[in-house]
């Protein structure tokens, strides 16, 4: 489940972001800030994304580089929220 | 007074004060006097000397500060550039300052591994950051720099002697470099600090670049009241940057509009959740009526100041808390000490309601641009003291009946995005350098959260065949991240004016009546 996630998140990151920059090399654990692929827009982007996308609802407190700094955290906070959805 | 001397004399005042919280980092005053000392003594040693410019090519950070303050002690003038300009553009800064030296981090080496090579001044790069060898031929490493105790010369120059260039984007599409004396910063920071009545007491954040005078001087005016500065790199993460406010009960908060976008569209955020803060200030474009309505809710309590400047006198107005009811579209009046009122075009005061161009008197107004004197002419004129220059900032206002000036436009086509200005021109010549680009115009279209976003408008040679993505990632490799066109539009052809020019006026009316 995890992985179809990380695909789904990867292809919005390539299309919307990456293509701006040279980094199709970009890792699933590779900070999206530190590698300049994530401005303010860009989060409330993704944000509208993942909620649209994965059916769920962010909180603030969940839009913070723990859970949205890489492609790797994305998919495993999503993974996280769409069980406890499914659970509830 | 010299600008170092706002840090050293704080040192004396409070040692053990934090002078800046960064990155993990709670360095004292006299932890910034004394490395900037050593790195002084590093920049004399290796060849600077009095008046020769040391670019600071670096994010927020603790180093940036101590090499601005290492450049002075050293007599020399600093220039800070932004962390994502490309080699491109600081090659031509490198050349067009003639710097001696550069400091910069190790994240940001491949830009600067590009340029060093046309920038045969250049005595001396520093790095910061990284292993503690820099993979820079001849570069020495931040460690190295400040291992040796070392003291700064004893005389570094006087007040009227230059302290900073620091350069903005033009309507030529090149940088001008804004040349600004200890003085001018000394008058500009003491005005700002009075009307905001400051003191040590205060804790300030800043989240803006300090390649931008706004966020540059929130460390100037820290260093100088010896109030700790939290620095941050940036406000992508508000929660965090929220988070860092309340726990280390920070009192005041620079914004621009679009942070304020960002604050409005966040979903929990309860009012009253800073008891601590004092003031937000607003700067670089001004915020809408029903943002500010908001921002009070949200921020009770909380002094909200409206204000507008350049970089070529720092700061013009300010609006005074009180009169936000009464007047929300106003950037207010004159900062302490200085003048600002609005001309014709033969340089005569109009009356109230009457649109003109904004004029500037004071000790901030700047000495001109570098090596520019065509542009600085345009831009300083003489004023009713012999030897004075008023700066004519180029910008269109009004008054109201009690004196409260409003903005109403730019006189040239320059595009404020994000707080930050965009040259259109800037971006067309890079939009020329992509094979297949017949003709292209930069225009701004209204955005909710940049106030303008940046839209290129192009045609093709015949038989080429471009792909949006294509054109917005070729601006990315040259452009800072800012001046990136957030839309790519085709057309067969470009509007023209009668003598053949593309009109770049009449597509951006047409992009601002679409949305009409």
């Amino acid at each position: 489940m995890n992985s179809a996630i990380m695909i789904r998140i990867r292809g919005f990151i390539e299309e919307n972001f990456l293509f701006r920059e040279d980094l199709s090399g970009l890792a699933d654990s590779d900070s999206l800030l530190e590698n300049g692929v994530m401005d303010s827009t860009g989060i409330l982007e993704l944000v509208a994304f993942l909620e649209t996308e994965f059916s769920i609802q962010m909180s603030d407190a969940e839009i913070v580089p723990d859970n949205l700094d890489s492609i790797a955290s994305i998919a495993s906070y999503v993974g996280r929220k769409v069980s406890t959805a499914l659970a509830a | 007074m010299r600008v170092e001397e706002f840090l050293r004399s704080s040192a004396r005042r409070s040692p053990d004060k934090t002078a800046i919280v960064a990155a993990g980092l709670r360095p004292t005053f006299a932890d910034i006097d004394r490395a900037s000392d050593r790195l002084a003594a590093t920049l004399v040693a290796r060849g600077v000397q009095r008046g020769d410019r040391v670019v600071v090519f670096m994010e927020n950070c603790v180093e940036a500060v101590v090499a601005i303050f290492a450049a002075l002690k050293a007599g020399a003038v600093f220039s800070p550039v932004n962390a994502s300009t490309k080699a491109e553009k600081l090659a031509y800064i490198l050349d067009n300052s003639g710097a001696a030296a550069l400091v910069t981090q190790h994240n940001l080496l491949p830009a600067v591994a590009d340029v060093l090579a046309d920038a045969p001044l250049l005595k001396l790069t520093i790095v910061a950051g990284g292993s503690s060898a820099p993979t820079l031929a001849g570069a020495l490493h931040w460690q190295e720099a400040l291992a040796a105790e070392g003291a700064p010369p004893a005389f570094a120059g006087i007040d009227i002697d230059l302290a900073m260039i620091i350069y903005t984007s033009g309507s030529t599409g090149f940088p001008k470099g804004v040349m600004m004396t200890h003085a001018n910063i000394a008058a500009a920071a003491e005005s700002i600090t009075t009307y905001l009545e400051n003191s040590a007491e205060d804790v300030i954040l800043n989240v803006l670049p300090i390649s931008f005078d706004y966020g540059l001087y929130q460390v100037l005016m820290a260093m100088k009241l010896g109030a700790t500065l939290v620095l941050e790199k940036s406000f992508v993460f508000p929660q965090v940057v929220f988070e860092k406010m309340r726990s280390e009960r920070v009192t005041g908060f620079p914004i621009v509009p679009t942070m304020a976008a960002l604050i409005l569209q966040m979903r929990d955020l309860k009012p009253g959740s800073f008891p601590d803060l004092r003031y937000i200030t607003n700067t670089a474009a001004a915020l809408p009526p029903a943002h500010i309505a908001r921002l009070r809710e949200l921020f009770p309590g909380v002094r909200l100041y409206s204000m507008y400047g350049m970089t070529e006198c720092k700061r013009c107005t300010w609006l005074p808390p009180a009169e936000l009811d009464r007047r929300p579209g106003s950037v207010g009046i004159a900062i302490p000490n200085t003048e600002a009122f609005v001309v014709d075009e033969g340089g005569r005061r109009v009356a109230p309601d009457v649109v003109g161009e904004l004029v500037i008197r004071g000790a901030h107004v700047m000495r001109g641009y570098w090596q520019d004197p065509a542009a600085t002419a345009r831009a300083l004129k003489p004023g009713p003291v012999a030897g004075e220059m008023m700066l004519h900032t180029g910008d269109l206002f009004r008054t109201d009946a009690e004196g409260f000036l409003y903005f109403v436009g730019r006189k040239d086509d320059i595009i404020k995005s994000r707080g930050e200005k965009v040259s259109p021109k800037e971006v067309e010549n890079v939009l020329y350098a992509l094979p297949g680009i017949r003709e292209a115009a930069v225009v701004g279209v209204p955005d909710p959260i940049l106030g303008m976003a940046i839209k290129a408008v192009v045609s093709l040679d015949s038989g080429s065949v471009l792909s949006r993505d294509e054109v917005v990632r070729h601006c990315a490799r040259h452009l800072e991240d800012f001046m990136v066109p957030k839309a790519v539009e085709f057309r067969a052809a470009l509007p023209k004016s009668e003598n053949g020019k593309i009109n770049r006026r009449q597509i951006a009316e047409m992009e601002m009546g679409a949305l009409a």
